[in-house]
Parts: C-alpha cells; sequence; structure tokens
C-alpha cells in the first residue's frame, strides 16, 4: 500500500468538505474539524524491539462535526471508529493529520493549554464496570473532575453533585454509595454526569450502550438525548449498533479499516446507502419484525475483515466487495461529495441525480 | 420430542441462594426452531444448560422437573447414558468458540473426538466426515483447516467449527447459546445463513438462545420469552412480534429501535432487572410494569391461552384492559 496516495487523496478530499456544501449546511458551525487523521501503532519484535511494521488503526479520515449535533460513527470492531474518538480527544497521539475544536489545533496543543480545554471535551466509556474507581465512592467519582480544575469550593461540589446526580436520573441519596452497589444501567448514568460536570460542549459517547441489557439500553440512550436539549451538547457516537444509530444521530459516517467509506444525513445514509460495504451492512442487521424478514433480500460479504497491519492495496473493501473491478484492487478511491453532503469513497459511485 | 416441565435450577452460594429458574414448561417439536429470548439473568442460559446438567453442581441445584426426550428423563438419567445424548443427540453451540474450543488440539481431532466417542466410526472414517463436515458449514480449504488449531482460525471461523463439532453425530437437537452475540453483524449474517441452510438441509431442531429479538424474527418457528427464570410469553413468531401479550414482550419490543424505520421515539421499561436472590413472590416483572395491581404481587401468574399457541403469564388482559377474571 501506497501510503502517500492516501495522504494524498484525503489532502484533496479534505478540500470540498467545508465548500461543496449547499446553503443551510454552510450556516452550520462547525466544531470539531478532522483532516487526514491517522494512528497507527507501531509492532514491534526482537530483542532490540525493531520496528517491523505498524497497525493502521485510523489511516487517513477527514469529517466535520456541526455544533449540536450527533455523528454516528459505525463499523465493525477493529474498524478504527474508538481509535479516531481517542485521538481526537488527544487520548492518543495522532500519527498525521489534524483535528480542530473550536477552531483550535489540538493536535499542536500539549501541557497546560490543553488541560484548560480537557472540560470542554469529555468521554463516556462502553464499560461502567471499568471506567469507574471501585474504592471511590459516586460523590468523589462526580467531583474529581470539579476538584481536578477548580471550579467551586467544598459547598458547591457538593451542591453540583447533587444536581448532576437527579439530572441523570439517579438520587443524591445515591452519593455516598460505591459502584458496586449499582446496576449497569445505573453505573453508565454516574459516567454520563461525571462527563457532563464540566458543562462539556462536546462528548465521544463510546459504545455507551453495548455493555447493556436491551431494556436499559433506550433509557441511556432517552437520557443522553435529553441531556444533549438540556445542554446544548455535541455527539461523537461511536456504535456498532446500526439500528440505535439510526435512531440518535443525526448524520453517520461507516468505517472499514481504518477508513471512513461514506458519510452522508441518517435517512440518506440508511435509505439509499452507495457504498457496497454500507449496503452490505445495512442487509446484515436484522429487523425485528418477522413480516420485514421473511421479505428481505439479503446480501452476505464473503470472509473476514482484513488485518489492519496488512491492509489489501487500493480500496481497502476489495477483497471483500461484491462489485470490486481491477481499479479497485490499485486505486485508492477518492473521498467525494456526491451531492447534498453525501460522501462516499468508491470508484463505482456516480454523482446524485437530484 | 423434548418435554420440560417445573424445571427449577438454584445455586446456593456463600452469599445466599440464587434463584435462577423458577419452575418451567416448553416442548419442543421435531425439526422446530425455537427461539429463547431474555435478558441476561433471565434464566435462558440456565435452563438450557440444566437440561444437560452442565451447570457445575454444586453450586448449582436442579431443585425440581423433568425432561423428557426420546422417552427418557435427562434429569434423571445416570451420568453414562447423559453422555451419550450430550454431543450425540443433542449438540451444543456455545457463545464464545475461543474458550469453548480446545487450544491445544486441531480442528480435525477436535471433530474427530466427538465422532469417535458417539460412533464406532474409525480415525480413517472421522478424517472424511469431519472434512465433510467442514465444507458442509461453509469452511473453504478444508483439508488445510483440518490441521489448524483455534487460533488460527478468525471468529466466524471458529464458530463454523463449533457448528460442525455440534453436527458431527447428527443429533436431533442442537442447542446454540448465543451463537453470534461475540460475532461482528457481518459475520453474523454468515453464520445466520448457514444455520438456515443446514435445517433446510438436515431438519435437525434447533433451540436458539440469545438477548436480539432482531434475530430470532427472520429464523424462528415460535419464540419463548424469559423473564426473571420464568417463561412470560411463548407463541409462534408471527404472533409474538404483532400481538405481544405480556407488557414485558411489548416493553421490549418498543424500547428497540428499527434499521428500517425513522427515528422514533424509544419506549423504555423503568427500573432494573430482578434480583434473584430472593426467593420470587408473585410477578417479577410486578414492580416494572405499568399493569401492575395487587395480585400481581402476591400471586405469581401462570402461563395460560390467549390466543392459538400463545400463552403469556399475566394477570392483566392487555386486550381488553381490565385484570384477568378467568384464571
Amino acid at each position: 500500500m501506497t501510503s502517500e496516495s492516501v495522504s494524498e487523496e484525503t489532502a484533496e478530499g479534505a478540500e470540498p468538505a467545508s465548500s461543496v456544501d449547499t446553503a443551510d449546511r454552510a450556516d452550520r458551525e462547525v466544531l470539531v474539524s478532522v483532516r487526514g487523521l491517522k494512528k497507527h501503532f507501531p509492532i514491534m519484535k526482537g530483542v532490540f524491539r525493531r520496528q517491523v511494521g505498524a497497525v493502521r488503526a485510523v489511516d487517513g479520515v477527514s469529517f466535520d462535526i456541526y455544533k449540536g449535533e450527533t455523528l454516528g460513527l459505525v463499523g465493525e470492531s477493529g474498524s478504527g471508529k474508538s481509535t479516531t474518538g481517542k485521538v481526537i480527544l488527544q487520548l492518543e497521539q495522532a500519527t498525521e493529520g489534524t483535528a480542530t475544536f473550536d477552531g483550535i489545533e489540538l493536535t499542536e496543543t500539549t501541557g497546560e493549554s490543553l488541560r484548560k480545554l480537557r472540560p470542554r471535551m469529555q468521554m463516556i466509556f462502553q464499560d461502567p464496570h471499568s471506567s469507574l474507581n471501585p474504592r471511590m465512592t459516586v460523590a468523589s467519582i462526580i467531583a474529581e473532575p470539579l476538584r481536578e480544575h477548580g471550579k467551586g469550593n467544598a459547598e458547591s461540589q457538593r451542591k453540583r453533585i447533587d444536581e448532576l446526580l437527579s439530572q441523570v436520573g439517579l438520587s443524591p441519596m445515591h452519593a455516598n454509595r460505591y459502584p458496586h452497589e449499582f446496576s449497569g444501567g445505573q453505573r453508565q448514568r454516574i459516567g454520563i454526569a461525571r462527563a457532563i460536570a464540566l458543562n462539556p460542549d462536546f462528548v465521544v459517547c463510546d459504545e455507551p450502550i453495548a455493555a447493556l441489557d436491551v431494556s436499559i439500553q433506550a433509557q441511556v440512550v432517552n437520557l443522553l438525548e435529553e441531556l444533549q436539549d438540556e445542554l446544548g451538547l455535541t455527539y461523537l457516537f461511536i456504535s456498532h449498533d446500526l439500528s440505535m444509530v439510526r435512531h440518535i444521530a443525526d448524520r453517520v459516517a461507516v468505517m472499514y479499516l481504518g477508513h471512513i467509506v461514506e458519510l452522508a444525513d441518517v435517512d440518506a445514509l440508511y435509505d439509499d446507502p452507495q457504498h457496497p460495504y454500507t449496503q452490505a451492512l445495512n442487509s446484515a442487521v436484522p429487523v425485528p419484525d418477522p413480516v420485514v424478514e421473511a421479505g428481505r433480500q439479503r446480501q452476505i460479504l464473503e470472509g473476514d475483515i482484513p488485518s489492519p497491519s496488512n491492509p489489501p492495496p487500493g480500496c481497502v473493501f476489495n477483497t471483500r466487495c461484491p462489485l470490486a473491478e481491477e481499479r479497485c484492487r490499485t486505486e485508492v478511491p477518492e473521498w467525494r461529495d456526491i451531492g447534498d453532503g453525501h460522501y462516499v469513497a468508491c470508484h463505482l459511485v456516480d454523482h446524485k441525480t437530484t | 420430542m423434548l418435554e420440560v416441565s417445573n424445571l427449577a435450577t438454584e445455586f446456593h452460594t456463600p452469599d445466599g441462594v440464587v434463584h435462577a429458574v423458577n419452575g418451567i414448561d416448553f416442548e419442543l417439536r421435531q425439526g422446530e426452531f425455537l427461539g429463547v429470548v431474555g435478558e441476561s439473568g433471565s434464566g435462558k442460559s440456565v435452563t438450557m444448560m440444566s437440561l444437560l446438567r452442565l451447570i457445575p453442581m454444586p453450586p448449582g441445584k436442579i431443585v425440581s422437573g423433568s425432561a423428557m426426550f426420546d422417552g427418557n428423563d435427562l434429569l434423571e438419567m445416570d451420568t453414562s447414558d447423559l453422555r451419550k445424548v450430550r454431543g450425540g443427540q443433542i449438540g451444543f453451540i456455545f457463545q464464545d468458540p475461543m474458550t469453548s474450543l480446545n487450544p491445544v488440539l486441531t480442528v480435525g481431532k477436535q471433530i474427530g473426538e466427538s465422532l469417535k466417542l458417539h460412533t464406532n466410526a474409525t480415525t480413517r472414517d472421522a478424517r472424511r466426515r469431519s472434512l465433510e463436515l467442514l465444507e458442509l458449514v461453509g469452511i473453504p480449504d478444508a483439508e488445510q483447516r483440518l490441521k489448524a488449531y483455534p487460533h488460527e482460525l478468525s471468529g466466524g471461523m471458529r464458530q463454523r467449527v463449533m457448528i460442525a463439532i455440534a453436527l458431527a453425530c447428527s443429533p436431533k437437537v442442537i442447542i446454540a447459546d448465543e451463537p453470534t452475540t461475540a460475532l461482528d453483524v457481518t459475520i453474523q449474517a454468515q453464520i445466520i445463513e448457514i444455520v438456515r441452510d443446514l435445517r433446510a438441509k438436515l431438519g435437525t431442531a434447533v433451540v436458539w438462545i440469545t438477548h436480539d429479538l432482531g434475530v430470532v424474527a427472520g429464523l424462528a418457528d415460535r419464540v419463548i420469552v424469559m423473564y426473571g427464570g420464568r417463561i412470560v410469553e411463548e407463541a409462534r413468531v408471527g404472533d409474538l412480534y404483532a400481538q405481544p401479550h405480556h407488557p414485558y414482550t411489548r416493553g421490549l419490543l418498543n424500547s428497540i429501535p428499527r434499521l428500517d424505520q425513522k427515528g422514533t421515539d424509544l419506549e423504555t421499561i423503568e427500573g432494573q432487572p430482578p434480583s434473584l436472590r430472593k426467593p420470587p413472590v408473585g410477578c417479577s416483572f410486578a414492580p416494572r410494569c405499568q399493569y401492575a395491581f395487587d395480585r400481581c404481587l402476591t400471586d405469581t401468574p401462570q402461563l395460560t391461552a390467549v390466543g392459538f399457541e400463545h400463552r403469556a403469564a399475566c394477570w392483566w388482559d392487555i386486550e381488553n384492559e381490565r385484570p384477568r377474571d378467568d384464571v
């Protein structure tokens, strides 16, 4: 794989991202902007720990997140969606590319100035069991960001904790309990309270419902939606649950093997998917309705996802794509807008006919 | 073919008794695909493990019940007879193929193992049959794969090997416990397609345990919904989704988003799943149920017919919006 060609493609593809947008789209304020972002994890081997290769977890992605929207980021395991979220928040350092937040270049911000920005960007984690310290009470878990960033005195922090607990549907009575006394859904609420404690603008939700029971998932998703309305939050909602993403997201990006292959408004992506991978993914998700299931045309992808340490040349999806042609195996498809802010990276997709 | 009645299983732990399964009745018919749906802790896995006495005893204990299979009670059978049933007449597929396959034996050895144990197959027969099975479950390059170890295969391939092992002795029943939960959605679709295909070819009865109402919608003939260690509803698949009777089934169906529909509001089932540590009194769903009334807290509802082959365990008649007085 020629890594130069990828970066060129994404750099070119990045330009029209802001210029081709339709009028009403241009009115919307961009909060987070990602261009050509890459994260490669080195593979070390031997006595001298020499680098023998790299896992290309994220391999050149570009997208914008508008203020107040929910951008869904979907993909299968190993597609790089969680890494993307972490690199944006600077929890992992980018190998290449840029990520800006409210006009500030995050990849170049370090130390104290980055720390000052942290309250504005928060994260909700997948596993509410391992993301809460079992030895801390709920009150001290939620107060930690307040203390760390010197917000208020003990008295006002106490008040804020009570307020946050009721905001996420828990009772101030719960403040002095420990995480193990709560169920998975309640623990996730504690994690959410911690994330919104500092009034952030932007929250990365990394598979926030994947570890929860079905009947609890809806509770947590509804809570996230309420909080978004109340506090004007912007979400990056990372999930492998395509049905839930359809419910919560305004726009959706589909990742495959470190690349975003398609990005569009939620209804366009689900009702009129353009990339063969998105189409296959949609048809693979079962619908809880026997009548619909009986009449569905299923498109089954062959094989497995290739290893991100050795991605195929050309289009990363070419090894499983039912439509792949010769040039798909050699040429990296360009990331382009095919109209109405519908982006796709595929040689075989034409401009939308409107 | 398989008839379970009044099955109850407890776990005696240092912290007290866990009432995992509290009196369950169901049947499995010849060649049928039965979906068993429930959340974690609903008792769906423990029920199926209890049938083959695969739960660790102690702390587990089967308190009551019978499971008639081919005229014999699986729960009373002596161990050597039961061994012939396990893996012979009833095959099992577990959720995590990484931990249920032996990492130090090749795929060929593991498929051959059950063949040699349950049939009089020679090593050569076993090899030939293993090869056939791998091809049957759609593993490319089967000859080579026989020599592979589990870690050399991807998750989807390992689950195919599990299916091949379960099918090895041409069982009458396959019990699959969340077989696709650990897999990615495109791989899940592959496995479901294989299962659909195999059922058409072999006519094996399947019990498919899952928390995913989507998966069973397209596969099952009948569905059992479990909650708090009990069956709360049982119906043919079409009826269950079109006319759910139990408030839990309704709530569950309304709380899951659909891929094929625009963002509608998600209804929530308030509260938390029940604690299994308290001995069950009344309906275990009552604390979360919007229709609950006095009787639900004290009296345990039994499964009663609400339609053709459709039973629900609820004191509230959801269709006529009044308490059920006929039971």
